[in-house]
């Protein structure tokens, strides 16, 4: 029978071991993040050693002769990005205003789990269905009409010229708009909620319609929750591997028409890193890897700096 | 004139409303677009043989036994893995650092690590396992799998920790009880059912994941159980047949697609109800 203050001992010793494994874990997430840069930079460090900062400008991709470049990878990530955040910002909060002001109260929990069910749906999902259902329907009745309307028009007809391919630029951006979507409603849902009601009330009482409530109140009051939910979707579309894999087409050229086919970097890598022969190419691959997470990181510590700071606000 | 403009802010408001009325309809549609593809194109790939059989070279008949086996293998030893670590460390954020400066650092990069790309943790697994090892493994894969599981778990895990009112910390307190002992047998048992809800929705989450499998865990066409060398997993199947130019196998990646999709899609509806009869209670 151990005396009472030796329980007492052996008590306050496993209250201290606990405690140390759980703050090593938590420090561990620090250090996972750190290991994932340093990996990456290590190796990426063989192709950032031979092509240096050229290795951003160039377009050229070529295992052949191992001449490799980011240009056009990063470019049809950004061409991707703003064509899904084009479509996807509006309709998204169009669909967080209906949510908060237009939807009967019985309807809205419904909504909100049906358009989060759109989150939660794997990209290979989206690839398949990109591929299978809504490229072959571009190709045959949207593509064409935008080559007919926009092929006389001077700027615009570059933007929509050449071949109505199905795959392509546009079909990706437009798979990673139906993919962000959800993320940018949830997250303006919950700040639009957020408004006190006696602001909203005030305005109301004003004789302002529900749209000048919004477009005057809501919005001015819950900026920076919005443009964080944006940029959080934003990272999510610029990182996006698989949806876009299937139906960008995966050429590796810079083409001036949103309708031919291109790639990303996610893609890239995807597509190519089991197959790259040769340590250079292979370091290339993980070079662009290093270009991605760098952009992710930046655009995402921001979305949550942003969302960080309506929450102190809101919180005190 | 008043009228006038009244009749145009009237008219403003009533073109935006439908346009917020027609946004919702547009995401709905999607959805059912989604879905309807799925099962209309899944469904009657189903049978008994896609359960039982091995995924079949071209032209041949055959099931998806040995990805849906591998998906299952990783899957549980990827939560295996991942599970403690986000517990211990969302443990650590609510309990014993809750106003620590450590604490908000952590739950910075931990919600940046939430949605990186999953692509990038394929390719610090290959780094990291893969090339020393000298090849890939299903070990490998279950590895990425779990570094995406990590970050989920620990932010429900906080969140949940949060939520357990401290007049029960503070009661067990009184009673003499070391903080060990009142976060594993009052506040672990408060917050079962959130912590709960984590993990369904980190296996919801991984169970569709592809990008990180690619090149970590590769692919396999045969049976295989051995961790240390290259498995079959349901998405990395799909993503190679729906590529390939046979509609045998295509139709198999359909059906594939489906299994994933009511997986995941059961999974996140448990989760929801998991939290709601807590709530309720």
């Amino acid at each position: 029978m151990p005396s009472r203050a030796q329980v007492l001992v052996r008590m306050r010793l496993a209250d201290k071991a606990f405690q140390y494994l759980t703050q090593a874990t938590a420090l561990g997430v620090l250090a996972l993040l750190g290991c994932i840069i340093l990996a990456l930079i290590i190796g990426a460090l063989p192709a950032l050693r031979t092509f240096g900062f050229d290795f951003l400008l160039t377009q050229s991709w070529n295992p052949v002769t191992e001449r490799f470049g980011a240009l056009a990878p990063v470019y049809g990530t950004i061409v991707t990005s703003v064509i899904a955040m084009a479509i996807a910002v509006p309709i998204g909060l169009l669909v967080a205003v209906f949510l908060t002001e237009l939807c009967p109260l019985w309807l809205r929990r419904p909504v909100g789990i049906a358009i989060e069910l759109l989150a939660g749906i794997p990209s290979i999902i989206y690839g398949i269905w990109g591929l299978f259902v809504l490229a072959p329907f571009l190709q045959v009745h949207v593509q064409p009409l935008l080559i007919d309307v926009f092929g006389e028009v001077p700027i615009l007809s570059s933007l929509f010229a050449g071949p109505p391919y199905g795959i392509g630029t546009l079909t990706a951006g437009l798979i990673l708009a139906v993919m962000v979507l959800p993320f940018i409603t949830s997250i303006s849902r919950d700040v639009f909620e957020a408004v006190p009601t006696v602001l909203k009330e005030s305005a109301y009482g004003l004789g302002c319609t529900t749209w000048e409530v919004f477009r005057n109140v809501v919005l001015p009051y819950t900026r920076a929750g919005v443009i964080g939910g944006v940029m959080l979707g934003l990272g999510r579309a610029l990182g996006e591997t698989m949806a876009v894999t299937f139906v960008i087409g995966n050429a590796h050229k810079i083409s001036p028409s949103i309708l031919a086919p291109g790639t990303t970097i996610s893609a890239t890598i995807a597509n190519e890193f089991t197959e790259a022969v040769g340590d250079l190419y292979t370091s290339s691959l993980i070079a662009l890897g290093l270009i991605l997470f760098a952009i992710t990181l930046v655009v995402l510590a921001l979305a949550r700096y942003l969302l960080l700071r309506v929450e102190r606000r809101l919180g005190g | 004139m008043r009228s006038a403009l009244y009749a145009r802010r009237r008219r403003r408001n009533a073109v935006a409303m439908t346009l917020s009325l027609g946004a919702t309809l547009i995401g709905l549609g999607w959805l059912v677009l989604i879905l309807g593809a799925l099962l209309w194109q899944g469904v009657n790939g189903l049978s008994l043989k896609v359960f039982t059989e091995m995924t079949p070279p071209p032209g041949a008949g055959g099931g998806l036994l040995n990805p849906i086996f591998g998906s299952l293998i990783m899957t549980t030893l990827a939560v295996l893995i991942g599970t403690p670590v986000g517990i211990l460390a969302g443990t650590y954020m609510a309990e014993y650092g809750r106003y620590a400066r450590t604490t908000s650092v952590v739950r910075f990069i931990n919600d940046i690590l939430l949605s990186a790309p999953s692509i990038i943790v394929g390719l610090f697994i290959y780094e990291v396992v893969v090339a020393q090892m000298g090849h890939f493994s299903a070990f490998a894969g279950a590895l990425a799998l779990a570094v995406i599981v990590i970050p989920v778990v620990i932010r429900t895990t906080e969140d949940m920790l949060l939520l357990v009112p401290n007049a029960l910390r503070e009661a067990a307190a009184a009673l003499g009880m070391p903080r060990a002992y009142i976060i594993r047998h009052v506040a672990y048992r408060a917050a079962k059912a959130g912590i709960v809800t984590g993990v369904l929705l980190a296996i919801a989450r991984i169970s569709g994941e592809t990008a990180p499998l690619l090149f970590t865990a590769l692919n396999n066409q045969f049976w295989s159980s051995n961790l240390n060398a290259p498995m079959a997993s349901l998405p990395a199947v799909i993503f190679q047949f729906a590529l390939s130019p046979y509609a045998d196998w295509q139709k198999l990646a359909w059906t594939g697609a489906l299994i994933i999709t009511l997986a995941v899609l059961t999974l996140s509806i448990a989760a929801r109800v998991v939290t709601r009869t807590r709530r309720q209670s």
